[in-house]
């Protein structure tokens, strides 16, 4: 295991559908994590390491990163939080490791962006790596960072996405999880509107009971009906049905193929206003029907030849 | 001289009209003629056979120096009954150039390493070799090699006479006082005597030892009383926590979950799965967790299973119970769910010998009717040869049982496996020793991506129509040696001390001495 790896430069509105957190300090999880096909892992400083062994997984985070080859599997680090003695180091090592990205734990500001933006510039600085290559995302865990989603949204430039974390959030609501999601609707709401605002992704919160298969489907489908981009997983089980349920449709890709070659075609001819099937066309439709277009390529469902 | 799979078999084995393997269905179509053993009439009526000890029972049947004698292995690690007999033939009885002819050699028959050390037991035939056996074989310390034959080639020599069993000590749940006998019925029930049944055919004698006595007749029966000779009441014939689990679970590894749903994305994809497709799969994480998503996969194209094949779980059972499965031809089971199973269901759940499961001497073997097998392997090199009998020293330590004739059996084999095991690439350049040749396997599925056989484009072709992403198998090997390194070769001294048989009677690899290892 000599090879070093370098990471190629992170793509910002990429894939993200799933999500998928492994504890850093567990090699034998985060060795291969991307065989189960995951869009982005999300190695954790946070939650899942223990108050004194934050240094044994940064090792074991770096070394990974160095060694290990995750390949198309987006590498994202969540670090800890900003009321912490130990996010600075982390966005070192994170830095230095040459991840993809970086989860801010707990975020409520664009100040809290701007605090990471500048630890993060000082780490590319100090080794050497390319100058805003890391890219950022944040965790909304509480009322002030949802009401303050669109200013974090909009803070820098590496920001890709913002992610809601339900279990923080519900605590400090005075909520318990629900079937259907009624203590977290206007939550989820409110932080997409502000992301599709700010023109970065959204995620959903990972459901916690794994053998509650069931639950699970039902936030999913909710999620992908509300708009999400993708969401937070904890089990390789989970990876199949957000990305079924993701996938566009054979309808939906049928009529999206019609709507971009009809479009194409009208705007090679020259012409201004595009109609398909004798209706008119706005912009933004041709621009979401490239859109379904792209996510069905990602997602293997698409085989023709736009 | 250099065979198919091209492994060097000296030439001192080459003789007596043994060859080295030529390839699948080599012997297809010869004429063989059948050995047959030399029995004793029971004319007159008697009261029963009882003897009161194993050693009564031997001397009855003239247990003698020089003799082989077999014992089944479907109580597994639980068996008492081998290591019961072979202390009395050695201890008690002071015969010495004892044969072995074993349905495998495991931890459960660990009195008989020492009975080889010694020079007691100087031959022995198997389909496997675990714990101190395998090492004291590998370490040489046996004049002749042992030979290694799959469950189908195990019948098949024994009825080209290659193999002469002079008794068979056969364990028994329970048994009427003349020797009608099953595998359930008793204190310790551990279902088909699959394994057994050839061998009460082709004995001279056949003792049945069991802790069960039930009242004659014990019908319907997997042994019967027209081949028995002796029968012996012991306390127990094993234990029963280690002869099965109640259940053998499926696995919630999220590896073996994944690389399961593979195996049946890949079934799912083949022209071969349309209502009344046959199937076989082993006990092993990933290999019984296919039976769950294959489940799904039925249901939705509303199919069903025509048979499922060989050893057998309660997950197989499950499948039938819901209507999914017509019938299990069962040769060995796996969990005391399917033990009981195979009781409840005398229809549809069938009890299976080892030759028309297996044997490509015989007219009309089960796995010749197979579309899927599902196997394990220890390791699988980029000709697809497989091997599930010597470990990464070069130890004898795996079995083979029925996989070579499944593979060669059915229209798709697929092995399932992980691409490495712990600091071990599982897939590698050259197998320690080919058990399963690769002219027999079609797929391979791994944690890191699916190799299928080149020699198969027409399952190339069905992958690539259903979207399933496949990839050299040598990109998956390179993968391995890239995460683990690519290990040493091993050292061999020059002395045999094993002779792999292919199923056709062939020789497909010898095992040498292993040379012990200098740091």
């Amino acid at each position: 295991m000599s090879k070093v790896i370098t990471r190629k430069k992170p793509v910002k509105n990429r894939l993200r559908r799933t999500m998928m957190f492994m504890n850093a300090q567990k090699p034998g999880l985060i060795k291969d994590a991307f065989i189960y096909g995951t869009d982005s892992i999300i190695l954790d400083l946070e939650d899942a390491v223990a108050e004194n062994q934050k240094d044994a997984a940064r090792f074991s985070l770096y070394h990974a990163l160095k060694s290990v080859d995750y390949g198309d599997t987006e590498v994202i680090v969540r670090i800890n939080g900003l009321d912490t003695p130990h996010w600075e180091e982390d966005i070192r090592v994170v830095v230095a490791g040459g991840a993809d990205g970086i989860r801010i734990a707990k975020c409520e500001s664009a100040d809290d962006v701007h605090r990471v933006e500048e630890k993060v510039l000082e780490a590319e600085k100090e080794f050497g790596v390319e100058e805003g290559r890391t890219l950022l995302m944040a965790a909304l865990e509480s009322p002030k960072g949802i009401l303050n989603a669109y200013e974090i949204c909009t803070a820098s430039d590496r920001m890709f996405g913002v992610a809601i974390s339900g279990g923080d959030f519900r605590k400090s609501m005075h909520v318990q999880i629900q079937r259907g999601g009624i203590e977290m609707l206007t939550a989820r709401g409110q932080m997409l509107l502000a992301a599709r605002a700010a023109g970065v992704q959204c995620f959903d919160t990972m459901f916690p009971n794994i053998d509650d298969m069931e639950g699970f489907k039902a936030e999913v489908i909710q999620n992908h009906q509300m708009g999400f981009d993708g969401k937070s997983i904890v089990n390789p089980r989970q990876i199949e049905f957000v990305h079924k349920t993701f996938a566009p449709t054979p309808k939906e890709i049928a009529y999206a193929e019609k709507l971009v070659r009809g479009c194409q075609a009208q705007a090679d001819a020259g012409i201004g206003v595009y109609t398909v099937d004798g209706k008119m066309v706005d912009i933004p439709f041709f621009e979401d029907a490239k859109r379904i277009i792209a996510l069905a390529k990602a997602c293997g469902v698409y085989h023709g030849d736009l | 001289m250099i065979n198919a799979v091209g492994r060097n078999i000296p030439d001192y084995l080459l003789v007596n009209g043994r060859e080295v393997y030529q390839g699948k269905g080599y012997r297809d179509g010869q004429k063989v003629t059948k050995a047959s053993q030399t029995t004793v009439k029971h004319e007159k009526p008697e009261a029963d056979k009882l003897a009161a000890t194993i050693r009564e029972a031997c001397e009855k049947c003239g247990a003698r120096d020089g003799m082989t004698f077999s014992f089944h292995t479907e109580l597994r690690d639980g068996d008492y009954v081998a290591s019961m007999v072979a202390k009395v033939l050695v201890e008690e009885m002071g015969l010495k150039d004892l044969h072995v002819a074993a349905t495998s050699l495991g931890t459960a028959q660990n009195i008989f390493a020492d009975y080889m050390e010694k020079g007691i037991i100087v031959e022995a035939q198997t389909s496997g070799v675990r714990g101190r056996i395998g090492e004291v074989i590998s370490a040489g310390k046996m004049d002749k090699p042992v030979t290694i034959r799959s469950h189908g080639g195990r019948p098949r020599a024994v009825e080209a006479g290659e193999v002469h069993i002079d008794i068979a000590f056969l364990a028994a749940a329970s048994s009427d006082c003349c020797g009608n006998a099953r595998g359930n019925g008793g204190k310790n029930n551990f279902g088909s005597m699959g394994f057994a049944m050839h061998d009460a055919h082709f004995a001279d004698h056949t003792v049945i030892i069991t802790d069960t006595l039930v009242p004659f007749p014990n019908v319907p029966c997997s042994i019967s009383a027209i081949d028995v000779d002796a029968v012996v009441v012991v306390d127990a014939i094993g234990n029963p926590a280690k002869i099965s689990t109640k259940e053998a679970r499926i696995t919630d590894n999220p590896r073996e979950l994944m690389m399961a749903k593979n195996v049946a994305n890949v079934i799912a994809a083949l022209p071969y799965f349309v209502d009344g497709f046959s199937f076989q799969t082993g006990v092993g994480g990933p290999s019984l967790a296919v039976n769950r998503f294959l489940e799904e996969y039925m249901i939705e194209k509303g199919i069903t299973m025509s048979f499922a094949l060989g050893g057998t779980t309660s997950a197989v059972c499950a499948l039938q119970d819901k209507g999914l499965v017509q019938k299990i031809c069962d040769t060995q089971d796996f969990d005391t769910g399917a033990a009981a199973h195979l009781q409840a269901n005398p229809t549809k759940h069938i009890e299976m010998d080892l030759s028309q499961y297996a044997s490509a001497g015989n007219k009309g073997a089960f796995v010749n009717k197979l579309d899927y097998v599902v196997l394990s392997a220890l390791e699988i090199d980029t000709k697809f040869n497989v091997n599930v009998i010597t470990g990464s020293d070069g130890v004898l330590r795996g079995a083979p049982g029925g996989h070579p004739d499944a593979a060669a059996g059915a229209k798709c084999c697929i092995i399932v496996t992980p691409l490495t095991r712990g600091r071990m690439a599982t897939v590698c350049k050259d197998v320690v020793t080919v058990t399963t040749p690769g002219d027999c396997v079609d797929v391979l599925v791994t944690d890191f991506g699916t190799a299928v056989n080149p020699a198969r484009q027409d399952i190339i072709d069905c992958l690539d129509a259903a979207g399933i992403k496949h990839v050299p198998i040598e990109k998956l090997q390179e993968k391995a040696y890239d995460m683990v390194g690519e290990p040493d070769a091993l050292e061999w001294e020059d002395k045999v001390v094993a002779v792999v048989e292919a199923r056709d009677g062939t020789i497909l690899d010898v095992v040498r001495q292993v040379k012990p290892f200098h740091f």
